[in-house]
């Protein structure tokens, strides 16, 4: 089975980030790393690839830097990558994201694209399923768990009251949630390979396409300070009070 | 120092192993006197950790000296000294001489299991009188056709109460002194081996260390590692690499804990101002930034010095020395600026302390390192 999996470099969250001043846009250094959600997904490919003696493809988008995040989906053991950096992509919005994306996608051939529900510096959360519409085929959404063989994939999609059971032929997409498998670390002799394995960086222009970047950030708000949450004492009929809280945030 | 991109990416991936794999087991295992190695070695195996510099063909890495310094290094950061030195033992104390001078038969039966984190391993000297003076040791094994007779007692021995091997270093002949000493394989299985007792410590209380007695303990000649009656020359070897291993694992040690004094002090208001803000903190915490720094860099010299054939002794000795006495330093001054908190068993400081307090006493005491510098240099009559 060919696998792509879709992965992205961010600036290390651990690390304060930081915005251009007129545009709001993230400052990316050149050290990035993977994005925690993208390890679920190289790892959830990496399992299905091994068990079908397929291949594993990254696909990814934004400033290459030094390429630190993709060399460590490669250190687990992906195959090659792509990645796209072009600076008229810079702002891209989510669509304009997804039509790169899904447009070298195209280009390497996939039976399975594998992507995190979201981003962590992004958050959007809507690109897995804008690319699967660009591709025409199925999108199956937050999933916590994949299987797929036969020529079709079948995973547990993440609902409020537990799972929905959602199967679809292949090929398709498949959004991933943290958990939905361990990610492996790296081993030292899957860094020492990584190195030699092909990472091919295209430009917009290799692709054919013009960004259509629509998405203006107009202005950014620090989020507000957390209130302090309220302490319930426990005379004796504390539970009237919690049952009240919990009635108010509609969780009962 | 010439790391490259992938010594980097290394780092990463073992600083992530100990905060995530180690850390969050480390009370436990301090409470219970004991880490599961077998588990824990087998997990570090499968990512390479273990014999990066050793021979593929016994399931070596191949790796250069350098990631060993980065492993030193990063399982030094950990939140108790006692992986640390566990790890160091598996991989560069009870070892490096069966990797240099073993037959291919016994690195096929020990080394190889050792590296896929199958069997756990022991480096046997220390004696309860001898300790500081190997040559006095007195251990013994007695040749009986193609089997060693061993008897004797060894104690203070790490990683004993699991250990499936040992690396045992015994007198072979009458000749005395340094000559006449071999390094022989015990496994732990055999009749005769006994661990006689589980010894309660200051510190370094995860790790295990037993008291070891021998008593008619029949190993085939075989198991001799290198040249009968080379021991004595082959443990020292193995000694330089023991120190080096130390010098390194302190600088993580010492770092680590001066970013987290630093990020204490700087929310610590003391004064009206945080302690970051009284100069004489700040400035103490910076000397001893910078004595850690100029540690870190001699570390790298005598990793360059060792990576370029050159015998790497006198660096070993220097920086074990200094690793020794600015560990408990820096113990010391974190443990001070944190005040009573620091003296509290639930602050890290408290465990820091008393494990830090080995590294001038294992591996050769600061004393020792004086002396063989000492006779180095020519200022010993
Ligand atoms: C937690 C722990 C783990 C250990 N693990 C191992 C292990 O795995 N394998 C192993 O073989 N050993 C191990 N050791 C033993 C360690 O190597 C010895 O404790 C060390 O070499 C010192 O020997 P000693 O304790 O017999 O002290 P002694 O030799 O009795 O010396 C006592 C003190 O005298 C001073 N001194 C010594 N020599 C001189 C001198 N020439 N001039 C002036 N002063 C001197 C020093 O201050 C020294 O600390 C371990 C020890 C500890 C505490």
């Amino acid at each position: 089975m060919q696998v792509v999996v879709c992965a992205k470099q961010i600036p290390d969250p651990a690390t304060p980030y930081e915005l251009e001043p007129d545009t709001h846009l993230l400052v990316r250094p050149t050290e990035q790393i993977l994005d925690d959600t993208d390890r679920y997904g190289v790892e959830m490919g990496l399992q299905l690839a091994q068990a079908s003696e397929g291949t594993v493809t990254l696909v990814s988008m934004g400033p290459a830097g030094n390429m630190q995040g993709i060399r460590q989906a490669l250190a687990m053991g992906a195959d090659k990558a792509v990645i796209v950096d072009d600076p008229s992509l810079r702002g891209s919005d989510a669509l304009t994201t997804a039509r790169v994306l899904a447009e070298v996608i195209k280009r390497e051939g996939f039976d399975l694209v594998i992507a995190g529900t979201e981003s962590t510096d992004g958050y959007s959360g809507v690109v897995p399923q804008m690319v699967a519409e660009l591709l025409g085929v199925p999108a199956l959404t937050y999933a916590t768990a994949v299987t797929a063989g036969d020529g079709s994939v079948t995973i547990h999609r993440q609902t409020a009251a537990g799972y929905d059971i959602v199967e679809a032929d292949l090929p398709a997409v498949v959004s991933v949630t943290a958990g939905v498998v361990e990610p492996r670390y790296p081993t030292f002799k899957g860094i020492m390979e990584a190195k030699k394995k092909p990472v091919e960086t295209l430009s917009v222009s290799d692709l054919g396409l013009e960004p259509d970047i629509r998405q203006k950030v107009v202005s950014v708000e620090p989020a507000p300070e957390r209130q302090a949450g309220e302490i319930v004492e426990d005379d004796g009929e504390a539970y009237l009070r919690i049952v009240e809280l919990l009635e108010k945030v509609k969780v009962i | 120092m010439p790391f490259t991109e992938e010594h980097h990416h290394f780092r990463r991936v073992v600083r992530e192993f100990v905060e995530r794999e180690i850390n969050p087991h480390v009370d436990d295992w301090e409470a219970k006197g004991m880490m599961p190695l077998h588990d824990l070695f087998a997990r570090m195996a499968q990512l390479g950790f273990l014999g990066l510099e050793y021979d593929p063909a016994y399931g070596g890495q191949g790796a250069d000296h350098l990631f060993t310094v980065i492993l030193a290094e990063e399982f030094g950061r950990a939140d108790h000294g006692s992986i640390g030195m566990a790890l160091g033992v598996q991989v560069d104390m009870a070892t490096p001489a069966l990797h240099r001078f073993g037959s291919d038969e016994l690195k096929r039966r020990f080394l190889a299991p050792t590296l896929r984190g199958e069997m756990v391993c022991s480096i046997a000297v220390t004696e309860p009188d001898a300790g500081s003076d190997v040559a006095a040791i007195r251990t013994r094994a007695v040749r009986d056709g193609d089997e060693w007779v061993i008897n004797g007692s060894k104690t203070f021995i790490t990683n004993s109460l699991q250990a499936d091997w040992i690396c045992l270093l015994a007198r072979t002949s009458d000749e005395g002194g340094y000559r006449g000493m071999s390094q022989i394989i015990v496994p732990t299985d055999v009749p005769g081996f006994e661990v006689s007792k589980k010894l309660d410590k200051l510190g370094m209380r995860a790790s295990d260390t037993g008291l070891l007695t021998f008593t008619d303990v029949r190993v085939p000649v075989a198991n001799t590692i290198g040249e009968i009656g080379r021991g004595f020359q082959q443990q020292m070897a193995q000694f330089v690499l023991e120190r080096m291993w130390a010098a390194y694992g302190a600088v993580g040690a010492c770092e680590r804990a001066l970013e987290r004094t630093r990020e204490y002090l700087g929310q610590r208001v003391v004064f009206g101002r945080p302690l970051l803000g009284h100069e004489y903190v700040s400035y103490r915490l910076a000397e001893l930034v910078a004595q850690v720094d100029l540690l870190k860099h001699y570390n790298y010299a005598a990793a360059e010095a060792y990576m370029r054939g050159e015998d790497p002794t006198r660096f070993a000795t220097i920086a074990k020395l200094t690793a020794g006495r600015l560990t408990r330093e820096v113990a010391d001054w974190v443990l001070q600026f944190h005040g009573g908190t620091g003296y509290l068993e639930e602050t890290w400081t408290a465990r820091f302390l008393r494990d830090q307090r080995l590294g001038s006493i294992g591996g050769g005491s600061d004393e020792t390192m004086l002396q063989v510098l000492a006779r180095m240099d020519g200022f010993w009559v």
